[in-house]
């Protein structure tokens, strides 16, 4: 018999929630998370085409426990309207980056262009640092991240991941729709 | 219904009305007067005054346990909210339906560290499966509608409706709602039922086991199941929470599996190749060390939460759904197969059972001359009363004892705290219990450790006059700890032994109902029929039991559930 006791290798999944707009919500998910020792990796929350309704995106990394398990917990909470793991196939996901590098002026020049390279723009400017505004996938970011290190990075934030499926799919229940 | 005005805490009180709601337990303060105010000298919902709100919340569950419907607590802002923690924490792990009602200071004061304010919602929202801070009155009844209504659907559990002074004050329109929408919350979660998977699998099935859970009581399936297991002809276990699922005193019956079960309940279980699970949700107390849990077997796993379907053991067949009408159709489903393709051979499987059962019975050696063996006493109770009873338990040694001992014939006849292993729960649940079956014969097996935890609560028993009966088995231990301490903390006692303090008969006397003591087999008997005889209150019966007396056979913690051990 199939145990799932352990799972050895970690997986990263994302999962996307359409909760009711009310106080406590976000601790009500954020305690549910931390109780069952599901690890998130980012977490963002915001309006949606309803103002009655909140969507969540969690990316969650996950060791032991199926990912359904986590699904199936975070369906049970009541102010949870709708609640789906996006499969990486379907997913368009974007996250936010700001970059605040220290660099002399001389080597602004070489940021722009590799700031173009990755579709990022260069929003303030001073003359002994800069600020890169960058978005896309995770891995973009992160590669952008990397090409951006070797320049002194003195402050990064990123907003963690938002997606939608492709297609026609929503994750509304059909009473909302 | 025409609208009405009047107050929140008025509207509170209609809320318990309209739900049917004849008993709640609590204690006044000051942030919820309003609300006592409007329960003044109403006979229904009728109020008990208990003297700890942990006790009003295990009466409650008592109550719910015993009836099957939703038990009610209520208490005050900050510690009258807090005491009740323990309770709601019971409930949630034991599935018990229950609505606890605080009151918090008012709005303006929230947030600011007033005077007993605590942040009941905050602390409770782990522990109960919904709860609300009403902020403004008028929402009240909706949201005591949906409390009720999330209490008993689906997968029962504990709700809390936190309501601050000036909303239990401020005035409403009030309509109670006929009907709850809640977008988030549509019990019980359908899946595709894959009834002919799970018969195929029944039908092919050779050594069949069925595992009863506290489902199915929260399920009210016990006629179903009964059908169901008399038709499939399968050796029966159940968890602690599911005595009484099926009788206990019938012969598919094995009775409790996992650390404390039979060897042949274990046994069976260890070597079955199919596991019909239904209301159960194969908690580490009965799998054992899950890696080597009934390595053989296959799993049919019918429930109404889909969060505990493959949450421990992967189910081959999940079955999601509501119990009382899911298991008919599967009955029928098995039925179908049985019918075309003939009923499995369990024979050989069977002959294995019985001769588990017969070389490895559960037993005990009782002296006539003394002293006192727990299991006897539980055995010599059970037998005077012919097992018809609603048994409860604090948690200990005594707790698994009666499990062990006691037959359970009956649904919604042993109750216990099962998943938070309370200790005190004994007494205040009896209180419930006896409030919601007045003519049931309500005997509580409790431990010195375990009834001094909620001892005050006499008081409430006596003043209510509910003849309980009270059984402490004391060893003058914290009993089970100690059994650990001797198995696997080289005999270190550490903080184990208890003073033999209070003189249990004087302290009956002192609350004004009747005590007794028993050694000997010869006094246990006279104690019992005492006990039997006295209806006007309650009793308390001090056993006297052999101090090292410990339970057997034990499934060390994280040890396979066929690796047991015995005394001898």
């Amino acid at each position: 018999m199939e145990r799932t006791e352990t799972r050895p290798n970690g997986s990263t999944h994302t999962i996307s929630l359409l909760v009711e707009n009310k106080p406590g919500v976000l601790h009500r998910i954020a305690g549910l998370f931390s109780r069952r020792g599901y690890n998130i990796a980012s977490l963002t929350v915001g309006p949606t085409e309803r103002s009655d309704y909140s969507r969540m995106t969690i990316v969650v990394r996950l060791s032991s426990r199926p990912v359904e398990q986590v699904v199936r917990q975070v369906q049970k909470l009541v102010p949870v309207v709708e609640v789906r793991e996006l499969s990486a196939q379907d997913l368009i996901e974007r996250e936010l980056m700001l970059v605040k590098i220290r660099t002399p002026e001389r080597n602004h020049a070489e940021l722009r262009a590799l700031a173009e390279t990755y579709e990022a723009t260069i929003v303030d400017v001073s003359p002994d640092a800069l600020v890169v505004e960058a978005s896309g996938n995770a891995g973009k970011l992160d590669a952008l991240e990397e090409r951006l290190r070797p320049f002194g990075i003195q402050e990064l934030c990123r907003s963690g991941r938002i997606a939608l499926e492709r297609g026609f799919k929503t994750l509304a229940p059909p009473s909302l729709k | 219904m025409a609208k009405q005005k009047m107050t929140g805490a008025m509207a509170v009180r209609r809320a318990l009305e309209a739900e049917g709601v004849d008993v709640l337990f609590g204690i006044p303060g000051g942030a919820i007067l309003p609300l006592y105010d409007a329960l003044y000298e109403v006979e229904k919902p009728r109020h008990v005054l208990v003297r700890h709100e942990q006790v009003g919340g295990h009466a409650a569950e008592g109550y719910a346990h015993a009836t099957g419907k939703v038990g009610v607590c209520m208490g005050t802002s900050g510690p009258g909210a807090t005491n009740l923690v323990t309770a709601i924490a019971d409930a949630y792990m034991d599935s018990v339906p229950m609505v606890a009602i605080t009151a918090n200071v008012a709005s303006s004061f929230i947030g600011t560290d007033a005077f007993q304010e605590a942040d009941i919602t905050g602390i409770t929202m782990p522990v109960t499966k919904h709860n609300w801070l009403v902020t403004d009155a008028a929402d009240l009844p909706r949201i005591m509608k949906e409390a009720f209504y999330i209490a008993r659907t689906g997968r029962p559990g504990p709700v809390l409706v936190d309501i601050p002074k000036d909303v239990l004050n401020a005035e409403l329109e009030f309509e109670y709602p006929e009907k709850v929408e809640i977008p988030g919350y549509h019990p019980p979660v359908r899946e595709e039922p894959r009834l002919k998977d799970a018969a195929m699998l029944i039908r092919s099935a050779s050594r069949p086991v069925v595992y009863l859970g506290g489902g199915v009581r929260h399920g009210n399936a016990h006629a179903e199941v009964f059908a169901f297991c008399e038709y499939l002809g399968a050796p029966i276990v159940t968890t602690l929470h599911g005595k009484g699922a099926f009788p206990e005193t019938h012969p598919l019956c094995l009775g409790m599996f996992g650390m404390h079960g039979s060897r042949y309940a274990n046994y069976t279980v260890q070597n079955s190749d199919l596991i019909v699970a239904l209301g159960a949700r194969f908690d580490d107390r009965v799998t054992g060390k899950l890696s080597t849990f009934a390595p053989e077997a296959k799993v049919v796993h019918l429930d109404v939460d889909p969060a505990e379907i493959s949450k421990l053991v992967t189910a081959t067949v999940p079955l999601v759904g509501d119990l009382k009408l899911l298991l008919p159709q599967l009955h029928a489903e098995v039925r179908r197969a049985f019918d075309a393709q003939g009923r499995p051979d369990v024979a050989a499987w069977w002959k294995r059972v019985a001769d588990w059962r017969e070389k490895f019975p559960l037993r005990y050696a009782q002296d006539p001359a003394g002293p006192l063996l727990p299991q006897y006493v539980i055995e010599t109770i059970w037998k005077k009363t012919g097992g018809k009873a609603i048994v409860t338990t604090g948690v200990g040694e005594h707790q698994m004892f009666a499990a062990q001992w006691w037959k359970a014939a009956e649904p919604r006849s042993f109750i216990t705290s099962g998943g938070l292993g309370t200790m005190g729960f004994c007494l205040p649940s009896a209180i419930g219990i006896q409030l919601g079956k007045p003519d049931a014969l309500v005997i509580g097996f409790d431990g010195d450790g375990s009834f001094q935890m909620t001892l005050q609560d006499l008081a409430t028993a006596v003043e209510l006059k509910l003849p309980i009966k009270i059984f402490i088995l004391n060893n003058l231990f914290l009993g089970m700890v100690r059994q650990w301490q001797e198995l696997f903390y080289d005999e270190r006692y550490s903080e184990t032994p208890l003073a033999d303090l209070p003189d249990l008969v004087k302290l009956a006397d002192a609350y004004s109902c009747l005590g007794l003591r028993a050694r000997t087999p010869a006094e246990l008997d006279q104690a019992v029929d005492r006990a039997l005889a006295n209806t006007g209150g309650p009793t308390i019966v001090d056993v006297r039991v052999r101090r090292e007396e410990k339970v057997y056979p034990m499934v060390p913690a994280g040890a396979p559930l066929n690796d047991m051990i015995d005394g001898e």
